[in-house]
């Protein structure tokens, strides 16, 4: 009872404090349809542009970027602070403390990966789609985000550091996951590397789901998220116990 | 057993030994301070009974609970005061406490009354509202000591409490500490401050280069200061250039100026004050006043440590 009542505290503050504040809001609703309209304006005729088939990556894009970004900055910025420390020192267990931190993460990047839906919505025809899949998928992808994001948070000292380290991560992932380009376009050598990546398992069940064109089963997908996502979250325990229980 | 209980505590960081092997117990309901320089093993040593950093070796017993093996189990009974407020900016005062409170698992209705209590009791009712970037660093401190005892703790611990803020808020705070101790909660604080020591710790520790190198009672330290008397001279005159005569015609005492217009006269005998007085009449020097000094803790702790105390409270000014 009293772990459930500090982590809904934890969850409570974050939520407030970080994700409702209306830079973050702006920033989820601006990202993805700026990243549309880039596509749509690239696209050499207007009524080949397919929306749907650029959902997946959109998607997963917003959940990327949102749940890595806003993690390292605000783990980042109350290690600073100090005001870390105040958790650090409650008597919650490690476990109880990073579900907490992760879980206002998490669905900031849940909700911010509909905002492309909306868009999409008013362009094309979703009927189809299996949201249920959909669903598992964009929750599995903010999971391991999430916790990427905090793993690259507890080698930071400085928000510009985490966004840096952020960075290096981002990027390459956005590429290689199969999100936009497929992974059969890659050279050879660079394809172990996407099957590395938890967000190719989630770009395959995205893509399942929306476009029916998944490469994998989406058990297997869903169990390899769930294996990083445990993975993370102890590698993550394991390195806050290590870095800042000195 | 005390309330706290540490034997042979060490901390190695590499080949840096940063507390070599301390021991020393706190008692139910007493003030504890910690005094030393910069570097000395204070905060090393703070972390490792809070659970901020692990020892290399020893045993820590917090309220007979293991805080090496049962780290959560002993911060429950621990309010935690960190030397700087680690509060959070965007809340306001209230809040604040609230959710200080949440993390020891208290009640909604229990923290907002509790949180209620604190806010007058520590006369910070008037800005609870108000969120706590706003608010000046002697309230700012105030309010993260509120923190630190939000949920009844047996043991608080406080690190510097009463560095970088102003006087009457220092005071408030020393007033609140003792309130703390009559309510039956332990201290066990750092402080820079001797005369703060002196004026409200039961019982005090010297720690320098991570070993305490006495540690006793006031009167137990005094003692150790021996029964040297002291007397401060209040002069007409600059006391610099006078000490040197003096130091010259009365090789015996140890003769120093401390302040403009004053001069101290230590000896382990009693000091013969009328010749004293004659020469410095026939030197055309007036003293405005005589009067026997007792030793203060500075003195013990200079003797002791061998570390002059004004170095002691620059070192600390400049780390903040």
């Amino acid at each position: 009872m009293n772990a459930w009542i500090a982590f809904w505290s934890i969850l409570r503050k974050d939520i407030k404090n970080y994700y409702l504040k209306p830079p973050n809001i702006s920033w989820g609703i601006i990202f993805p349809l700026s990243w549309t309209l880039m596509q749509f304006v690239r696209t050499p005729h207007a009524q080949s542009f397919n929306v749907r088939e650029l959902l997946p990556g959109l998607m997963g894009m917003s959940i990327l970027f949102g749940t890595t970004s806003m993690l390292a900055v605000t783990i980042t910025f109350e290690r600073r602070g100090r005001s870390f420390d105040r958790l650090l020192l409650a008597p919650i267990s490690m476990t109880t403390l990073v579900l907490a931190k992760i879980s206002g993460a998490v669905l900031f990047g849940a909700i911010i990966a509909f905002s492309p839906v909306l868009f999409a919505a008013l362009l094309a025809d979703l009927s189809g789609i299996n949201w249920g899949i959909a669903i598992i998928s964009i929750l599995l992808m903010a999971v391991t985000s999430t916790l990427l994001g905090l793993a690259i948070a507890i080698s930071a000292k400085e928000v510009f550091e985490a966004q840096t380290y952020s960075n290096f991560f981002r990027f390459p992932m956005l590429f290689l996951s199969g999100l936009f380009l497929p992974i059969e376009n890659l050279p050879v050598f660079l394809r172990p590397v996407s099957y590395c990546l938890p967000l190719t398992y989630g770009a395959d069940m995205l893509k399942g789901a929306i476009m029916r064109t998944g490469r994998m089963d989406t058990w297997f997908d869903v169990a390899v998220l769930i294996g990083f996502g445990l993975l993370l979250f102890y590698y993550c325990q394991w390195s806050i116990k290590r870095k800042w229980i000195l | 057993m005390g309330i706290v209980s540490v034997r042979n505590l060490r901390k190695v960081y590499g080949d840096f030994t940063a507390v070599d092997g301390i021991s020393f117990d706190i008692e139910q309901g007493e003030i504890f301070g910690f005094l030393g320089p910069n570097g000395a093993g204070k905060t090393t040593t703070i972390n490792m009974l809070i659970g901020l950093a692990r020892p290399t070796g020893g045993t820590i017993f917090i309220d007979g609970i293991d805080g090496t093996r049962d780290t959560k189990k002993a911060q429950s009974t621990m309010g935690i005061v960190a030397d700087e407020s680690n509060l959070y900016d965007e809340m306001d005062g209230f809040d604040n406490l609230c959710f200080c409170a949440s993390l020891y698992g208290m009640r909604k209705d229990e923290r907002e009354k509790r949180a209620h209590e604190l806010l007058e009791w520590f006369g910070l009712k008037g800005a609870g509202e108000r969120p706590f970037r706003t608010w000046s660093k002697g309230m700012r401190r105030k309010l993260t000591i509120a923190a630190g005892i939000i949920h009844h703790p047996k043991i608080l611990f406080l690190d510097e409490p009463t560095t970088g803020i102003d006087v009457e808020s220092a005071r408030q705070i020393r007033s609140l500490i003792l309130d703390l101790k009559r309510q039956g909660t332990t201290v066990f604080l750092t402080t820079h401050y001797i005369e703060e020591a002196q004026r409200i710790c039961d019982r005090i520790a010297f720690i320098v280069n991570g070993r305490i190198v006495k540690s006793g009672t006031l009167e137990e330290l005094m003692e150790n200061a021996g029964h040297e008397h002291i007397i401060r001279l209040t002069l007409s005159n600059s006391a610099n250039g006078v000490t040197t005569d003096l130091q010259h015609r009365f090789p015996t005492l140890h003769i120093e100026a401390k302040e403009e217009n004053a001069c101290f006269i230590s000896s382990p005998e009693k000091i013969p004050l009328s010749p004293i007085l004659q020469y410095l009449d026939s030197k055309g020097i007036s003293v405005f006043e005589a009067k026997e000094m007792r030793p203060t803790l500075e003195d013990v702790f200079v003797k002791v440590t061998g570390i002059e105390a004004g170095k002691l409270h620059k070192e600390k000014e400049g780390k903040k």
